[in-house]
């Protein structure tokens, strides 16, 4: 069904078959970008969930060995203990280009280099429950950057191939049937005047056939009884 | 290329340990609270903001809104109180956002 009118002319013609060759070339290119990407979004998500459950579990131990430090220490002792950093994370971020999205990956790079220097406090007035805890997370962070990096990841090729799918639709089920039938119906059209030409044109020429034959007659006719009189 | 800083939003005793890595902590308490500091640290130039699932559960939206911008990335991470489960069910929801169905 062709959703718009369109003149049937030669010229229209052309255009309409120059868009669709176009039309058919992006649904190919289109569908193989989809494909692609499809297939490195589920490696993104079999990574990404393996990697968050093991985040999760780690992350509720530390969170068990916090609440065991909490129960050792008190309240504000422990927040005493914590709330001057002696370690700092600078992240910087570049970005990897997988099938035409921009994916972030983060490098993270702390003050110090030593690995001793997350402990903020001296280890006279804390519980070695709350070094361990702190070590732990400190563990954990690495994975949980990771985690950041490859949910990112997913989510913004969830959205790309959302958006490619929408897009490989429309032409695969409106763009091209509906530049196909506009194609067809002009074609007919045109035949159809050609036909219409061609019978009018015999018509013409079986009248004016007629007509002079009649001429003819009616000369000889003349000449006869001219001749006979 | 410019450097980025890491937040860790979330109740005070799940989100302390943080503080301790050189990270930026928002303790919240209160849910509008929690709003706001969301809305504010995404302007700033937080890459990446960990939030307590617990939290997250009540302001979905507003967590929504930064899955398709590049920065900053919210990632849910269990609070104290255990997993919601709210992190897996995320994944299974894009699957089924990109693919239509969930294929997993």
């Amino acid at each position: 069904m062709a959703a718009t009118v369109v003149n049937p002319t030669r010229m229209e013609l052309t255009r309409l078959k120059g868009k669709l060759r176009t039309a058919q070339r992006g649904h190919k290119l289109l569908k193989d970008k989809r494909d692609e990407l499809m297939k490195q979004f589920l490696d993104v998500v079999r990574e990404l969930r393996t990697l968050r459950a093991q985040v999760e579990q780690e992350l509720m131990k530390v969170h068990s060995s916090f609440t065991v430090a909490s129960a050792l220490m008190s309240g504000p002792a422990m927040e005493q203990a914590l709330m001057y950093p002696k370690q700092s994370v600078e992240l910087s971020m570049t970005f990897r280009n997988v099938m035409s999205v921009n994916v972030p990956e983060y490098h993270y790079k702390t003050r110090t280099d030593d690995a001793g220097d997350i402990f903020p406090y001296g280890f006279a007035a804390t519980s070695g429950e709350l070094d361990g805890a702190v070590a732990a997370l400190g563990e954990v962070f690495q994975s949980m950057l990771k985690l950041a990096e490859t949910e990112k990841a997913m989510q913004l090729m969830a959205e790309e191939i959302e958006k490619t799918r929408r897009r490989v639709n429309a032409l695969e089920y409106v763009v091209i049937p509906d530049t196909e039938e506009s194609i067809r119906y002009i074609t007919m059209k045109l035949d159809e005047n050609d036909r219409s030409t061609t019978t009018r044109l015999m018509k013409v020429k079986d009248m004016i056939l007629k007509e002079s034959l009649e001429e003819k007659r009616a000369a000889t006719a003349k000449a006869l009884e001219e001749f006979g009189g | 290329m410019a450097d980025y800083r890491i937040a860790v939003m979330g109740d005070k005793d799940s989100v302390l340990g943080f503080k301790a890595l050189g990270l930026d902590v928002f303790p919240v308490e209160s849910l509008d609270e929690a709003r706001h500091t969301l809305h504010r640290i995404a302007k700033e130039d937080y890459a990446v903001v960990y939030l307590t699932e617990q939290l997250a559960a009540q302001m979905e939206a507003d967590v929504n809104r930064y899955k398709d911008a590049l920065t900053p990335a919210v990632i849910l991470i269990p609070g104290k109180e255990g997993s919601l489960g709210m992190g897996m069910a995320n994944i299974k929801k894009a699957v089924e956002r990109a693919v239509g169905a969930d294929i997993l």
